[in-house]
């Protein structure tokens, strides 16, 4: 393999037997399986991986995980591109092709990186103080905002993988990997839970897999394996590695983002999982803090446990010659790992004044220098960091000049944040730590229990234990027996308290930039400009500097910012408090949240059973919210318009049928289905006689009309009734709600039946003598008038008919059962040949419907009464009924309200435009008074011109008057005249025939 | 996502219900006897609390049965459950 | 000190040090002629405008926690005047216009960006919505444009506007002037111009009880003393019952969460504000680069401000309906605000029936375009003790004489807002 320059000659978690290639940058590189894109990286010996979002400064690798601010890279190409992907997740696979965001033309070369040298003009929050004038410039002074906004690029082209969601239960739920998750996943399996243990890593070991410690005497990834085989073993126990934890929501409804891996064009690339867990135990772990000094950004300083992590578990060198800076004895294990894996160490500054524990004792012994007292006030360097700056410090404060140290590599650490994310998210109570300087988890309010670092006991022996006691715990809690706790050994390491140091001032570093945020480029002056200006409440800063907004959430960042913005504003670090933690704890794929309801699966669709036929038969569809319905089925050659006017003409001279099916069907049986009806519809029902059908008209309780529908007495206790479709739903679930909340003692029971029945309305001058050849029932005018009912068997089929008209001509709506609807279609259409029977669909029957003046909703827009559309007699005087109150109130009562009329255009041929709003006068200057409003519009071919239904002030009372239909949409003006809204037939003889 | 406890049915995820809002309001036996206030009062004005409230659910996509339930509008904690036509218990 | 390019360049020379305080943090004082309850930014702009169009400045805003922590500070930040109803086109395109001069108004960068709020119509019961709303607004001189599915097309190339999509795509209504802003900017930018008229904006100050005596309110109770007022104005959205029950005064009024999330920041790639009627959803892409995305009330009564997962998985799904090629980008944060349903989708701003106690509540999805008009509607409220001819029509005697202003049409059940 060409030079891995950095890579070591053994040792490491890769697999060297398993070679990869990769391109960054257009520049081949090599790596192994087992590597993340970081680690191979710095095998190669690349620094400089990305540019900062703001000054676009050189930024490489700093951390190992999830907390990585600066290394992100946009991954692959085309439609499988993907932005922002932090390059220690990503896990190195042969062929892969990244590249750096956010510079141009290279990362070597930033045409913006001039922003860090104006840097001055652009402090934090300066895009408020200034862009404001001239006026007229501000969206072309945005526009350069946005594109310098931004990191990576969105891909363009749909996503060529799947996602699913999965639903699961468990006893237990642990969060974490390491020696805390894999120890309470074990006592809660051996105790008899069923388990979901899940890690966002790709292997099992947490912490583990960055150090060299020694469980049980052996090495420490020997106990993990030997946990991860006795838990795989385990039937009830569900493993789940690249899996992130992410969201903690209400009743112990947890959710993780999985990996699948590997990824096969067949299964999904990633699934969610929403898991109700019994109990959950937090095994989360601790971030790494890092130090705030001057150029503390330059590629080259990173986290003291991501250097250990690259050494360790990647047999990387990140540096030849380096520096450690610390505030506690955790990173003394980096000096020591360096330094045994040949990297020379300058050495060690610490700000304590006594540096006593056993870590620092180790790597004086091994001859690692210890600066106690000594803190970097700057890191040197232009493309990577060449060396440190290092001074005496006393109080805090520094003391005398600096001087120079050589390094390649600064290790630092700021002591250790618990991710208590996951925990906060369930709604538990923080308090601050002061000996880790650091919150915790103190008052849980869900089902869960911190353990190990998550909680702040960082040595490994106490991680051990408190997750066997947090599992075995969690499982006594879920139900099961309390079982025995055994706790592998380990060896204490006796470690010294840790001194908080926040932030490194001096007056060398006045225009050197401290960073706090490295990805939002929010440096500590930042943070004191904003609580100078007054934003000092955290959730202030956040949102004025930016601080924590980042793709990384501000892990590396949060902490040292509201510790700084304390200190400046006199206050204690638990007073100031953190910004809220919310969902997701790293950044979840929106695939994965939307799972498989996309394209197609976005929302189910209903069909009718005769829908192949209308498919067949060429119908154009529309949606009528989840139901496909035909429109027309238009002939070779006719436009929309001409297939509308001919199925309409053909209902009106001979006979048509249109499927309805989707209309809702309520069974309403019960001693007390007549009184329930008069209490929900505005009419009288006890004295509908048997066989009769009725249209009803049903209202809201603050009197607007909800719905109207036929009901039909099939029996003494027995009404079938109907809904318009749009409402059915609705409709059956507020029926429900009055039975069973309010008048529980009536016996009544219903049924939806809207599946259950399939409805074709037979209509047109010819539609009895179709029906005749179909049955032997006697469906004369005599035996079944204008709003009867009788059942029959319709070519064989058991039937319901309806004797009721939608479109003014005489008319039979069928009903059967469901499975028979299209051998009724089919038989209807054979018997109606001779007569030339033809189908029509919804947009023909509004046509007929608007000539008829019959409102649908359109018109009943939620907002009208009775009155408004004509029914206010409708409405029985004797009785109560659901919104018959309401319409006392005084403005339902008024006059002036919007009632139905009818519409003809002047020069009877100009088409009335859709949403037309109604005026007295166009020419009058804006805001020109509106005075009703048109609802439904169409040509009448039985009329022969445009009519419309309109809502129109004191409506009824002018008849004749000529008002204006205007449409500036479409920019039209129609002259038209109010009528009364029934056009065609308004005595309804041909109903009766 | 809150789990409800249908007293048919057992606890079920919310996605399975159908929220009716809040159940204080007792619609008057007799409309035309009460004042307006009275009864615009019961069409409009809600009992609201940051805290337990009493509200009625309908187990839609499950058994249909409308249930009452009080819970904590804050914590979403619930409290206790019973079918429509059973007061919730204290 | 004046913000502008000027004082920018000057203060960068002195290390940007010498920038006063944005806003005082002053003690209460034990009275005041105005206290508004509920810092964000309709209660700021509200003292604002006491101060700027009626003199009144001895006027004290107590906030409970940080100002502009409530709704102002969790909105998706889209701004528009498309409404239908007279009351509500009036109302919001007086804030429209408020909104264009509003940066150089409060010397504060509010980043108003009308880059046009686009309805996509996806069925015919869509377009007709759509063609009752523009031509109602156009009557009222407010710009609305119809565009072809073409021209949507056209206008936003990434959008789905093919005929296989669930529901297709067939036309949309542009309003050019609707757009973004910043939303805590607009708390800020209040603040600091009402600060220097002399408001006093006490954060960190709970109320706590409100003092009646017959049918007045006395004094506020708070976490910081005890304050006499002589007029007291309530905006406090999400909160309302809460409050207004502290004086017996009840409220038709639900509090439900409304989620909102966003994406991890990516190039421009999104220009415009995009809502769909068919599912109620709308994006935006802010200036940081990030998808701001919403949708629905998680509906059920709730003063949670939390995150749960139905509501965000809707308003994904709805997202990679309209957008398949946003598929692979990564949700960054989800959080919920706490809104004020009110029983017809219309705001209350006007009058309760106790002497001097106002109220600005109910604002259901519509807050923050209003903040501008409302803070001018209810200073003048209050500072006339009559509504101003914007807010007329929305009083809360409104429900009891029928004259409710519902745009969508569902009657007094939130969840149908």
């Amino acid at each position: 393999m060409s030079a891995q320059r950095h890579r070591l000659a053994d040792g490491g978690l890769i697999d060297r037997s398993r070679p990869y290639s990769f391109t960054f940058n257009s520049r081949a590189l090599h790596g192994y399986a087992g590597d993340t894109l970081a680690s191979a990286l710095l095998a190669n010996g690349v620094s400089v991986v990305g540019r900062s979002f703001k000054y676009h400064r050189r930024r490489g690798v700093f951390g190992a995980g999830s907390e990585e601010p600066n290394a992100l890279v946009q991954l692959e190409t085309g439609a499988r591109t993907e932005p922002n992907m932090r390059a220690t997740q990503v896990e190195l696979y042969d062929r892969l092709t990244a590249a750096s965001q956010n510079c141009w033309p290279s990362v070597e070369f930033d045409v913006n990186a001039l922003t860090d040298v104006f840097s001055r003009f652009l402090p934090a929050g300066f895009y408020y103080k200034t862009f404001m004038w001239p006026r007229s410039w501000w969206m072309r002074y945005e526009q350069y905002i946005r594109d310098a906004g931004g990191m990576g690029i969105s891909p363009r082209t749909p996503d060529p993988d799947h996602y699913a969601h999965r639903h699961a239960h468990c006893d237990v739920l642990v969060a974490g990997g390491g020696p805390a998750g894999l120890s309470a996943a074990l006592a809660a399996a051996r105790a008899g839970a069923r388990v979901i243990l899940a890690t966002e890593d790709f292997a099992w070991g947490g912490s583990l897999l960055a150090e060299r410690a020694a469980i049980d005497s052996r090495p420490a990834l020997e106990w993990v394996r030997d946990t991860v085989a006795e838990l795989a073993a385990h039937p009830d126990v569900t493993l789940l590695l690249r899996s992130s934890v992410f969201g903690y929501f209400d009743h112990n409804l947890i959710a993780i983002a999985q990996a699948v891996h590997p990824h096969s064009a067949h299964a999904p690339r990633q699934r969610l999982w929403k898991v109700r867990a019994r109990q959950a135990v937090l095994a989360t772990g601790a971030i790494e803090r890092p130090l705030v000094f001057a150029d503390n950004d330059l590629p080259g300083v990173m986290l003291a446990s991501a250097a250990r992590a690259y050494l360790n578990r990647y047999a990387v060198k990140p540096g030849e010659r380096a520096a450690v800076f610390t505030n506690n004895d955790s990173a003394y294990a980096t000096a020591l790992d360096l330094h045994r894996a040949g990297v020379a160490v300058s050495a060690v500054m610490d700000p304590r004044a006594q540096v006593t524990g056993e870590l620092p004792a180790r790597a004086r012994a091994a001859g690692i220098e210890v600066l106690a007292a000594h803190a970097v006030v700057r890191a040197t360097g232009g493309r990577r960091v060449t060396g440190v700056q290092v001074a005496a410090m006393e109080n805090g404060a520094i003391r005398g000049q600096p001087r120079e140290l050589a390094c390649d590599l600064l290790c630092v650490s700021g002591g250790w944040s618990p991710a208590v994310h996951l925990f906060s998210q369930s709604k538990g109570r923080l308090r601050y730590d002061e000996r880790i300087a650091a919150f915790v988890p103190d008052v849980s309010v869900q089902a869960e229990r911190s353990a190990g670092a998550a909680r702040g006991s960082f040595a490994l022996a106490d991680c051990l234990a408190e997750g066997a006691q947090a599992g075995s715990a969690a499982a006594e809690a879920a139900g099961l027996r309390r079982a025995a706790v055994s706790v592998p050994g380990t060896t204490r390491i006796s470690e010294a308290p840790l001194l908080p140091l926040w932030d490194i001032e001096s007056g060398a570093t006045r225009t050197a930039k401290r960073f706090v945020d490295l990805q939002n480029d929010v440096t500590a002056r930042d943070i004191a400009l904003a609580a100078r200006e007054g934003y000092y409440s955290v959730e202030h800063l956040k949102r004025y500097t930016a601080l924590g907004m980042g793709t990384d959430q501000g892990k590396t960042s949060n902490i040292n910012g509201l510790a700084i913005l304390a200190a400046l504003i006199d206050a204690q670090i638990p007073e100031v408090g953190t910004t809220t933690f919310r969902p997701p704890y790293t950044p979840v794929t929106l695939g994965a949240i939307a799972g498989s309801e996309v394209g197609a699966h976005f929302d189910p669709v209903r069909e009718t059973p005769m829908h192949e036929w209308h498919a067949q038969a060429g119908a154009r569809f529309m949606n009528a919210g989840l139901w496909r319905r035909p429109m027309f089925y238009a002939r070779p050659g006719e436009s929309d318009l001409d297939a509308t006017s001919r199925e309409a003409l053909a209902v009106r001279r001979g006979v048509g049928i249109v499927d309805v099916s989707t209309l809702g069907k309520i069974d309403v049986q019960g001693r007390d289905a007549a009184l329930f009806l008069e209490r929900v519809y505005v009419n009288r029902w006890r004295n509908l006689a048997m066989g009769k059908v009725r249209y009803g008209l049903m209202l809201r309780e603050d009197g607007m009309i909800f719905d109207d529908g036929t009901t039909t007495r099939l029996g003494e206790q027995h009404f079938f009734m109907t809904t318009s479709t749009a409402t059915a739903e609705r409709a059956m679930s507020t029926l429900e709600y009055w039975l069973q909340v309010h008048w529980p003692e009536l016996d009544v029971r219903l049924t939806s039946v809207t599946d259950q029945w399939a409805a074709v309305a037979l209509a047109g001058p010819e539609s009895r003598a179709v029906l005749s050849a179909l049955t032997s029932a006697d469906v004369s005018n005599a035996a079944l008038p204008y709003m009867g009912y009788c059942e029959a068997s319709v070519r064989g089929i058991p039937a319901r008919i309806f004797r009721i008209s939608f479109s003014g001509e005489l008319a039979y709506e069928i009903n059967v059962p469901a499975d028979y609807g299209l051998a009724l279609w089919d038989a209807l259409l054979e018997a109606g040949r001779p007569c030339g029977i033809t189908p029509y669909g919804t947009e023909a029957m509004t046509v007929l419907r608007i000539e008829k003046g019959h409102f649908t909703g359109m018109e009943m827009d939620g907002r009208t009464t009775p009155g408004d559309v004509g029914l206010g007699g409708l409405v029985a005087a004797d009785k109560d009924c659901i919104g018959k109150r309401s319409l006392d109130r005084p403005a339902l009562r008024a006059p002036v309200r919007r009632q139905l009329v009818g519409l003809v255009p002047n020069d009877r041929s100009t088409i009335i435009p859709r949403g037309a709003q109604l005026v007295t006068d166009p020419q009058r200057a804006l805001p020109n008074p509106i005075i009703g409003h048109v609802t439904s519009t169409c040509h009448s071919p039985s009329l022969g011109h445009p009519i419309a239904l309109a809502l129109l002030e004191r409506g009824r009372e002018r008849y004749g008057e000529t008002l204006f239909a205007m449409s500036p949409l479409t920019n039209s003006a129609v002259g038209v005249e109010a009528t009364h809204h029934v056009f065609y037939d308004p005595k309804g003889e041909r109903l009766r025939v | 996502m809150m789990l409800l406890p249908c007293p048919y049915c057992g606890p079920r995820d919310v996605t399975e219900f159908t929220y009716g809002g809040d159940d204080g309001t007792v619609r008057p036996g007799d409309p035309q006897a009460v004042s307006d206030a009275r009864w615009v009062s019961y069409v409009y004005i809600r009992d609201n609390p940051r805290g337990p409230h009493d509200e009625l659910w309908q187990h839609s996509a499950g058994c249909r049965r409308w249930i009452r339930v009080r819970r904590d509008t804050l914590t979403h904690q619930v409290l206790s459950s019973a079918p429509a036509a059973q007061p919730v218990q204290p | 000190m004046k913000y502008s390019i000027y004082s920018l360049v000057r203060n960068a020379f002195s290390y940007h040090e010498n920038w006063p305080r944005a806003w005082r943090s002053p003690e209460p004082k034990s009275e005041y002629d105005v206290v508004i309850i509920g810092g964000g930014g309709h209660g700021l702009a509200t003292a604002y405008y006491l101060a700027k169009n009626h003199g009144i400045t001895n006027v004290a805003v107590l906030e409970k926690g940080y100002i502009g922590g409530g709704n102002t500070g969790r909105n998706t930040t889209i701004v528009r005047s498309n409404y239908y109803l007279d009351p509500n086109a009036h109302f919001y395109e007086h804030s429209l216009k408020l909104w264009e001069g509003l940066s150089a108004d409060l010397n504060y960068n509010v980043m108003y960006s009308p880059r046009g709020v686009l309805n996509l119509a996806h069925s015919y019961a869509d377009l007709d919505a759509y063609s009752r709303r523009g031509n109602a607004m156009r009557l009222n001189g407010i710009d609305a444009e119809f565009l072809t599915r073409e021209e949507v097309a056209r206008m936003v190339p990434l959008l789905d506007c093919s005929p296989h999509a669930r529901y297709p795509i067939i036309g949309g209504l542009l309003q050019r002037r609707g757009g973004t802003a910043r939303h805590d900017a607009v708390a800020w930018g209040y603040a600091r111009g009402a600060d220097a008229r002399g408001v006093d904006i006490i954060q960190q100050c709970e109320v706590t009880g409100l003092r009646r005596n017959g049918n007045r309110i006395e004094g506020i109770d708070t976490t910081r003393g005890y304050v006499r007022a002589k007029k007291i104005g309530l905006a406090v959205s999400g909160h309302s019952g809460h409050v207004a029950g502290m004086a017996g005064v009840r409220l038709p009024i639900e509090t439900h969460v409304l989620q909102a999330l966003v994406s991890e920041p990516v190039k421009p790639i999104l220009d415009t504000v995009v809502t769909s009627g068919a599912v109620h959803f709308y994006v935006s892409q802010s200036d940081k680069g990030e998808l701001v995305l919403g949708g629905d009330l998680d509906m059920y009564n709730s003063y949670g401000q939390r995150s749960n997962l139905p509501p965000v998985e809707h308003a994904v799904q709805s997202l990679l309906a309209l957008f398949p090629c946003f598929s692979r980008l990564r949700m960054l944060r989800t959080w919920g605000g706490v809104m004020d349903m009110s029983m017809d989708g219309s705001p209350i701003i006007g009058k309760t029936p106790l002497d001097n106690f106002y109220i600005d509540c109910g604002w259901c999805y519509g807050g923050f375009k209003a903040t501008p008009a409302s803070g001018w509607c209810f200073a003048h409220t209050i500072a006339h003790d009559q509504p101003h001819a914007l807010n007329a029509a929305y009083t809360l005697d409104r429900y009891g004489l029928g004259r409710t202003i519902d745009e969508r049409g569902g009657g007094p059940y939130p969840w149908v807002h």
